[in-house]
């Protein structure tokens, strides 16, 4: 890796491992023969094009979908084998924010972000609005505590829906394009909002997204998954893929060409 | 709670008040566990201290959010109590995370927003409420008149395809449950009306009640009701779903009239089967009181014949003409509950409610208007 390598991966402690993962809906096969590591204090990016099965890989490592066939280890657990109180266990060391905000639209942004902390903690009400508060201060929301998220724009529901992921303090977070739909100035924020909260909390983050700036600026490490190949096609630091890969749709993604 | 205190370390608080103010000790793992033990105590220390509060963190080995609301709220007490606030000994990655939060954030609006309002409040709103929403309805009947009538003036213009899965939807595939509804129905009010009736030997009338009380009101009435509850509320669900998802504002801005788009076609469906299901209902509930007549003794041909002799042509018709109304009233509500759909999912759930509720309630209302009506018409 030519990057230079953030403090807290150093001990390069593996928080989620896939061998030989296959995702298929019923006979329908996106993926084959997936396999990749991420480290703790990571930052973690999936790239592919459109329909090549992100999400749906994400799918799999938060445990909403099991594998056709392989297995994933998250936090040294198997999602697949766990039983329902492990699982639980695991999912409350995980924080997601899907491609569509996902926020409950009946509750405003703090109750949103509270209502994780009432189900798995037991912290006086007085506690949690505090943590909401200062959570959503975090992603810039502050003054939008009471508001339904119907209320905000498209990219004020993304950042709050990092902040719900955020709630529980998780060691891994899921981010499916939180950049997508925002403005370059408030995306580049939200990079920054990234490595900081990598580099003091030591969050791990696997991320989705398309966002070639962002790519750089962030990532430690990419895979490229592919829509034909079904497979991943490329790993490791973007800017070297960038430099040095030989796979044609490779240097095409990373050189915007179209096809 | 975890388990075992002795091997999970959980956070541990020492406090030490003296005359010139309070020193505060933190240890431990300041986590949601560790600080839901702690929370009480330190903040309630914090809130009576003056003059100088000092916090201790060099014993803390864990840090997240939850530590720092705390931290939050002692030096938010601290504040308020214009008592010198410091704080040290934290490690530095934990005091970067610290750093992080705004604590200045929550001096904007401290104040949860009051949920409960007070009657005044509430009736007011109420008020603008309901007035709201019957402007938007004089709107929506209005414009749904127009429509319609444009449609029959233009009937190339309807979308005869939505019409027709309408007619599929709240017609065919409601075919079973009207007939087991009027089968039902049919015996056990002609059992239930059989039962006096047979002290006075007058048992056979039990057909020329049936006749009359199906084909002028429960026929009618009864479809009316299936029908709010399967598709009138189906309606309201389907275009409300469609509203919230911006899909309503996608037909506008591509210059189609969502009523003439959503509603007509399905209001249109709902007037074409209706009088359909009305009979349906009244046949099998007709073969219900048969089955009860048969059991007492009497030959179907007498039953059919007193059916034939009670019930007149204008009954049905009349009955008929009150389910088409009915189905007008039903769809049309919603329809227009769908399109005046707030955002989110459970406002979806809110214009269900209240279609079915509006349905059932403006059928009992046009039921009883048209009792006058035809009362008067000599009907
Ligand atoms: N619920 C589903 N049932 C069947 N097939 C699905 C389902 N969800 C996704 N797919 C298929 O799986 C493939 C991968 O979809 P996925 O949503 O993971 O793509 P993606 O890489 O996230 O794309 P995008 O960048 O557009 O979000 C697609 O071909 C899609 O048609
Ligand atoms: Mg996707």
């Amino acid at each position: 890796m030519l990057e230079p390598t953030p403090i807290s991966s150093m001990n390069n402690e593996t928080v989620i491992k896939v061998d030989n993962l296959t995702a298929a809906y019923g006979d329908f096969v996106v993926m084959e023969n997936v396999s990749f590591e991420v480290n703790q204090g990571e930052v973690f990016v999936i790239l592919g094009g459109s329909g090549c099965g992100k999400s749906t890989l994400l799918k799999h490592l938060i445990g909403l979908k099991d594998p056709a066939q392989g297995t994933i280890l998250i936090l040294d657990d198997d999602m697949g084998a766990a039983s329902t109180e492990e699982r639980n266990a695991i999912l409350r060391r995980i924080g997601v924010m899907y491609q569509s905000s996902a926020l409950f639209g009946s509750m405003s942004l703090i109750e949103n972000v509270i209502l994780p902390m009432e189900e798995f903690t037991n912290l006086p009400m007085e506690a949690m609005d505090i943590i909401a508060r200062l959570k959503l201060s975090l992603v810039g929301l502050t003054g939008f505590e009471h508001h339904l998220p119907a209320e905000l724009s498209g990219g004020m529901q993304k950042r709050a829906a990092i902040a719900r992921a955020m709630a529980l303090d998780p060691s891994i977070l899921f981010l499916d394009e939180p950049s997508a739909g925002l403005d370059p100035v408030t995306s580049a924020g939200l990079d920054q909002l990234i490595l900081s909260l990598r580099d003091s909390l030591g969050i791990t983050f696997v991320i989705v997204t398309h966002e070639l700036d962002s790519i750089y600026t962030i990532a430690d490490r990419v895979i490229m998954l592919d829509r034909r190949a079904k497979t991943i096609i490329a790993q490791g630091a973007p800017k070297v893929l960038r430099d040095t890969s030989d796979n044609p749709w490779v240097r095409q993604f990373f050189q915007r060409e179209p096809e | 709670m975890p388990k075992n205190p002795l091997t999970e370390p959980v956070a541990n608080l020492r406090l030490d008040p003296s005359p010139r103010g309070l020193d505060i000790f933190l240890s431990g793992r300041l986590d949601s566990h560790g600080v839901a033990l702690v929370w009480d105590q330190a903040t309630k220390a914090a809130r009576d201290a003056r003059h100088e509060v000092s916090i201790d963190l060099s014993g803390v080995d864990y840090l997240d959010g939850a530590g720092a609301a705390l931290l939050t709220r002692l030096a938010l007490h601290a504040r308020e109590n214009q008592a010198r606030f410091t704080m040290q000994g934290l490690a530095p990655d934990f005091q970067a995370m610290v750093d992080m939060y705004d604590m200045d954030a929550l001096d904007a609006d401290s104040e949860r927003k009051d949920e409960c309002s007070g009657l005044i409040t509430g009736t007011g709103r109420l008020a603008a409420e309901t007035w709201s929403n019957m402007r938007d309805l004089v709107a929506f009947v209005g414009e749904a008149s127009y429509a319609l009538f444009s449609a029959l003036l233009h009937p190339g213009r309807v979308r005869w395809k939505d019409v027709i899965t309408t007619c599929e939807k709240a017609g065919f595939n409601a075919l079973p449950i009207i007939a087991l509804m009027g089968f039902l129905i049919g015996l056990i009010m002609a059992f239930q009306s059989a039962i006096p009736l047979q002290r006075f030997g007058a048992d056979i009338y039990v057909a020329d009640f049936l006749g009359i009380a199906l084909s002028r009101e429960l026929g009618p009435l009864i479809t009316a009701i299936l029908l709010t509850g399967r598709s009138g509320s189906a309606f309201a669900a389907e275009i409300g779903t469609m509203k919230v998802n911006e899909e309503v504002n996608a037909l506008i801005t591509m210059g189609l009239n969502p009523v003439r788009f959503l509603a007509v076609p399905r209001v249109l469906g709902a007037v074409l089967v209706t009088p359909v299901l009305t009979v349906f209902f009244n046949l099998f509930a007709l073969v219900g009181g048969a089955l009860v007549i048969r059991s007492f003794g009497y030959p179907v041909t007498t039953y059919l014949a007193h059916v034939q002799n009670s019930t007149h042509t204008g009954d049905v018709l009349g009955g008929l003409f009150k389910a088409m109304v009915f189905a007008v009233l039903v769809a049309g509500i919603g329809c227009q509950r769908g399109l005046n759909t707030a955002k989110g999912a459970s406002a979806v759930g809110e214009s269900t409610t209240s279609s079915v509720v509006s349905g059932l309630v403006l059928i009992t209302v046009s039921d009883g208007i048209m009792a006058v009506i035809f009362y008067a018409l000599g009907i």
